[in-house]
């Protein structure tokens, strides 16, 4: 099983994927429930370390470690280092001085979860770091599409946009691609990055020949402030080129579903008609983030006590 | 780290209670275990209990068979079977696992496998029967009464275990018990199927306490 | 009359291109005698035996911090961590607070450094006032005051007008214009090599091209000056490529590559750890090939360590922000050993890149045995295995990819002048 921290897909065999949304699967069912809520890690406490805000992937968290009974701490502090006295590790330090059992970390750097497990005792699991890993995300991306097409062995999944700056994408490819899927990636060459092939997946400029056949087509969310950096021209050429619609939806397989990490840009990586119903999958996404999250701390938080004071 | 729902005597040893696998597995039979309650020992035992919640319960429609699993569901759907036959009752079957619910969570270390939980209808204003294969410290019952209370409010809660082979760490009653089976603290006791899942003819094996470890 | 034997070592010397057993005899501080058996009567005796004697190295690229920044170094610190890697002679870069812009800066730094420092210092002075790329500073009257070459180090000069004037005018005073070769609207916020390893790890890319791109103007531009360019920290395949075509049709470039750039490739980055954080990153494993080849066949003239201190809190922050470079003088040795251990360079063309090379950049008349010149002496043992620990160095930071890892080949003594300044036993052997 992983053994201590979730810093990304990479790191992971098949058969912890396979573990982890196993548990996940099971983990669905206590959302139903009229309490929803299970004593698993009731006295443990797991601490949400934010540096970059995103409400959607702490509040995740914090409903997923909640369910189990964890005391959930949110801790946000500014992005960089430079702003303040303390250093990222020095922070790591500190917190591990509290004794929690996990803690959660999200940075626009990547690296910087590494790090900080580097020198901290309790698990580390990374919730997104720059444009290295988002490994939770992709978990529950694969448990979306195991659960709709009842595998994932063989599938051709293609991925769209800004893969350069995309953990979404690297942690996807990583996934998919250990539990036996094809993977391709598509976008204006600006955003394909140097060595992608070097990955294992095919890189695609053609909507059309990136599309074929594909069972799954996941658009990323195109940062708009990327314009700056000349990356694509206008939103407009980005989403008559690259979004996907009804009429690009053609190329790929009658059945083919449609995801998104969300939060969507209509009009851009997807058509108005495609953000809210089938055979858009987004909202599953969303709702399988809590039970995936919830299989994660169960399977790893917790920390090991002191000598002696073991029960 | 020792596993709290063994009795003192068994914390040294390394294999955990059979009831407690700690992946959710059936361990691999040993050649030299004993079966104590064979196929038929079983049925009877069953049937036997199916009279016993006849005679007990006035009003069947409020029964909700709940399975722990895993050895629970193959047990609860005969019971269910049998009340069919001698009763005309179509009783509800849920499973629900107590995995979740245990109090024996390492600090750190492998995770015990989830396992399936079905909870068919509300369980507020019915009768509950809990059925378990092995009734030991009576701890998994405990969390399975904890996991019910989350899943509203049952009218009543009684519990039938196929073997129960004492043991018990908490003030736990069985209702309803197929065979009492003596045993000592570290014997391993379980319900076990033909190809190691539980299809087909069951039987319950006893293995002695050191046997089938190395 | 003061006189030290260095007795029963492998004499390597490039500029006789000596290379073979022997004695050097040192009296008051110049060295009078290079031979088999040298009459040992009335001298200190340093024995040599087994190991190599060689000149005092020259490093041509370091950052000693001082003035301004003495929390990461001081001339006396980076001074005895030099000798306690070989180097009797370095040349310090102008990026220091304030900027060696001024005589006024490169007089306090001879200054510290006459007092302070075992190594000779040879301050390089900015080429541009504050190392803005705008305007020259006063070239003729900084080297009046003492500096070897200019250079903006740290920063490039990216307007090509103003570097075509730096080198013109640095025609005036026959010093080298030293040029930080990376194009900063290619590096972009890039932070490692751009590649598969980036990729891999999700960090902004700064690509090769952006080396090649201005080293190609850099040489065109000193092709039609006239002007001496050093290219400093070659890290890519492609600017090796076009220094060598540059010296084959008769532009005066020369060039640097340092220790970490021989060895380590970008996927030594891939624990994030900021201390392999280099400006110019470090690259694949191509560019490191090309960058040895260049060493062995004489493209990349010197070895420079590139030495550039940074205090522990500033490394342990995000590899974004964390500042680039390490320190290098007490590793350097053992680090380009490998090109010797891997059959790629003989010991005397390694000494060579050590010393005569980069003191014919600087025209320091140093990185010599001649009878009749500064006594500048190392004594090397280039098996000896050790475990580095930069916590027991003598820089103040420890910002090095060596960290606690164990190297093989040491400095055994270093003798500045006639006067031994370092031994390993013994340490630095000033105040
Ligand atoms: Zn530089």
């Amino acid at each position: 099983m992983i053994a201590t921290d979730l810093l990304g897909i990479e790191d992971l065999e098949r058969s912890d994927i396979e573990q982890i949304l196993e548990a996940a699967a099971h983990m669905q069912e206590i959302g139903d429930r009229p309490v929803k809520k299970v004593p698993t890690l009731r006295g443990r406490t797991i601490v949400n370390l934010f540096f970059e805000p995103s409400t959607r992937t702490r509040t995740s968290f914090e409903i997923a470690g909640k369910r189990l009974s964890a005391d959930v701490v949110n801790f946000s502090t500014s992005s960089s280092s430079l702003s303040k006295a303390e250093s990222i590790l020095d922070t790591a330090r500190t917190l591990d001085a509290m004794q929690p059992d996990a803690v959660v970390v999200r940075h626009r750097v990547a690296g910087v979860p590494k790090r900080i497990a580097d020198v901290l005792d309790a698990p580390v699991i990374n919730a997104g770091d720059g444009a290295h890993e988002h490994p939770t995300q992709a978990l529950l991306d694969l448990l979306t599409v195991w659960q709709e097409k009842g595998r994932i062995d063989g599938l051709t999944v293609t991925i769209i946009g800004d893969i350069v700056h995309s953990r979404v994408a690297r942690s996807n490819i990583y996934g998919f691609l250990k539990m036996g899927a094809e993977v391709r990636v598509a976008g204006p060459p600006t955003m394909l990055p140097v060595g992608v092939q070097a990955l294992g997946v095919k890189a695609f400029t053609s909507m059309r020949e990136a599309l074929d056949g594909a069972d799954v087509v996941m658009a990323l969310r195109i940062q708009l402030e990327r314009l700056s950096g000349s990356l694509f021209p206008s939103i407009r050429e980005y989403a008559e080129t690259f979004g996907i619609s009804r009429r690009t939806l053609r190329y790929a397989k009658d059945d083919a579903i449609v995801m998104h990490p969300g939060p969507v840009n209509r009009g851009v990586e997807l058509s108005h008609d495609l953000a809210d119903h089938r055979p858009s999958v987004i909202l599953d996404q969303v709702r399988n983030g809590v039970a995936l999250r919830m299989a994660v701390l169960y399977l790893l938080a917790g920390r090991e006590r002191v000598a002696g004071r073991t029960e | 780290m020792p596993n709290r729902t063994q009795p003192p005597s068994a914390t040294a040893r390394s294999a955990p209670a059979p009831a407690e696998h700690p992946t959710g597995e059936a361990a691999p039979e040993a050649p030299d275990s004993s079966t104590v309650l064979d196929d038929l020992g079983i049925r009877r035992a069953l049937m036997r209990i199916a009279h016993e919640l006849v005679e007990r319960n006035d009003d069947l429609s409020r029964l909700y068979l709940v399975a722990v699993p895993n050895g629970g569901v193959p047990l609860a759907r005969q019971l269910a079977a049998n009340l069919r036959e001698v009763a005309d009752a179509e009783v509800t079957v849920g499973i629900l696992d107590t995995t979740l619910y245990r109090d024996d969570l390492l600090a750190r270390g492998a995770r015990p496998r989830l396992r399936r939980t079905e909870m068919p209808s509300v369980v507020d204003e019915r009768v509950v029967v809990l059925v378990d294969d092995v009734a030991n410290t009576g701890r998994t019952i405990r969390a399975a009464m904890d996991a019910l209370m989350d899943f509203g409010r049952p009218r009543g809660v009684q519990v039938v275990a196929l073997v129960d082979r004492g043991h018990r760490e908490l003030p736990i009653k069985i209702d309803y018990v197929g065979k009492n089976i003596p045993t000592q603290a570290g014997d391993r006791v379980e319900l076990l199927g033909d190809a190691g899942d539980l299809e087909g003819p069951l039987r319950v094996v006893l293995r002695p306490e050191g046997e089938g470890e190395r | 009359m003061s006189r030290l034997l260095i007795r029963g070592g492998r004499v390597l010397d490039p500029a006789s291109d000596r290379d073979a057993a022997g004695d050097v005899l040192i009296e008051d501080g110049v060295i009078v005698a290079v031979d088999a058996d040298i009459d040992t009567r009335g001298a200190e005796v340093l024995d040599a035996e087994g190991v190599w004697i060689a000149p005092g190295f020259v490093d041509l690229h370091t950052h000693l911090r001082e003035p301004g920044q003495e929390y990461k170094e001081d001339i006396a610190s980076g001074g005895r961590a030099a000798v306690a890697g070989g180097f009797t002679s370095v040349a310090c870069m102008a990026n220091t607070q304030p900027v060696n812009d001024d005589p006024s800066v490169t007089d306090f730094i001879l200054d510290r450094a006459r007092t302070d420092s075992p190594a000779r210092v040879h301050p390089v002075a900015a080429a541009t006032k504050g190392l803005a790329g705008e305007v020259m500073t006063e070239m003729v009257a900084l080297v009046e005051a003492g500096a070897v070459a200019f250079s903006d180090d740290g920063k490039t000069i990216m307007d090509s007008g103003v570097m075509r004037r730096v080198l013109q005018y640095s025609r005036l005073v026959e010093r080298p214009v030293i040029t930080h070769a990376e194009d900063r609207t290619l590096v972009g916020d890039g932070v490692m090599n751009e590649g598969p390893v980036s990729t891999r790890l999700g960090l902004p890319g700064n690509p090769a091209v952006a080396e090649t791109v201005h080293v190609a103007r850099d040489i065109m531009l000193a092709e039609i000056t006239g002007a001496h360019l050093h290219v400093a920290h070659v890290s890519t395949a492609g600017a090796v490529e076009l220094v060598r075509a540059a010296r084959e049709r008769g532009v005066h470039v020369t060039a640097e590559v340092t220790p970490h750039h021989l060895v380590l490739t970008d996927e030594a980055t891939s624990g994030y750890d900021t201390n392999t954080k280099m400006a110019p990153p470090l690259r694949s494993a191509d560019d490191v090939r090309a960058c040895r080849q260049g060493v062995a066949d004489g493209t990349l003239d010197a070895i420079a360590t590139d030495h550039a201190p940074h205090a522990l809190h500033e490394k342990e922050v995000e590899f974004t922000e964390a500042p680039p470079g390490v320190i290098g003088f007490e590793t350097a040795l053992a680090v380009v050993l490998d090109l010797v251990r891997e059959g790629e360079l003989a010991p005397l063309e390694l000494i060579r890149r050590l010393t005569t090379d980069p003191a014919r950049i600087l025209s320091l008349t140093a990185g010599t045995l001649s009878v009749g010149a500064p006594a500048d002496v190392v004594v090397v043992d280039p098996e000896r295995r050790w475990t580095y620990d930069p916590s027991k160095g003598y820089s103040k930071s420890r910002n090095s990819p060596w960290n606690g890892q164990e190297l093989v080949g040491r400095v055994v003594a270093s003798v500045v002048g006639g006067r031994m300044v370092y031994h390993v036993d013994r340490g630095v052997l000033v105040q």
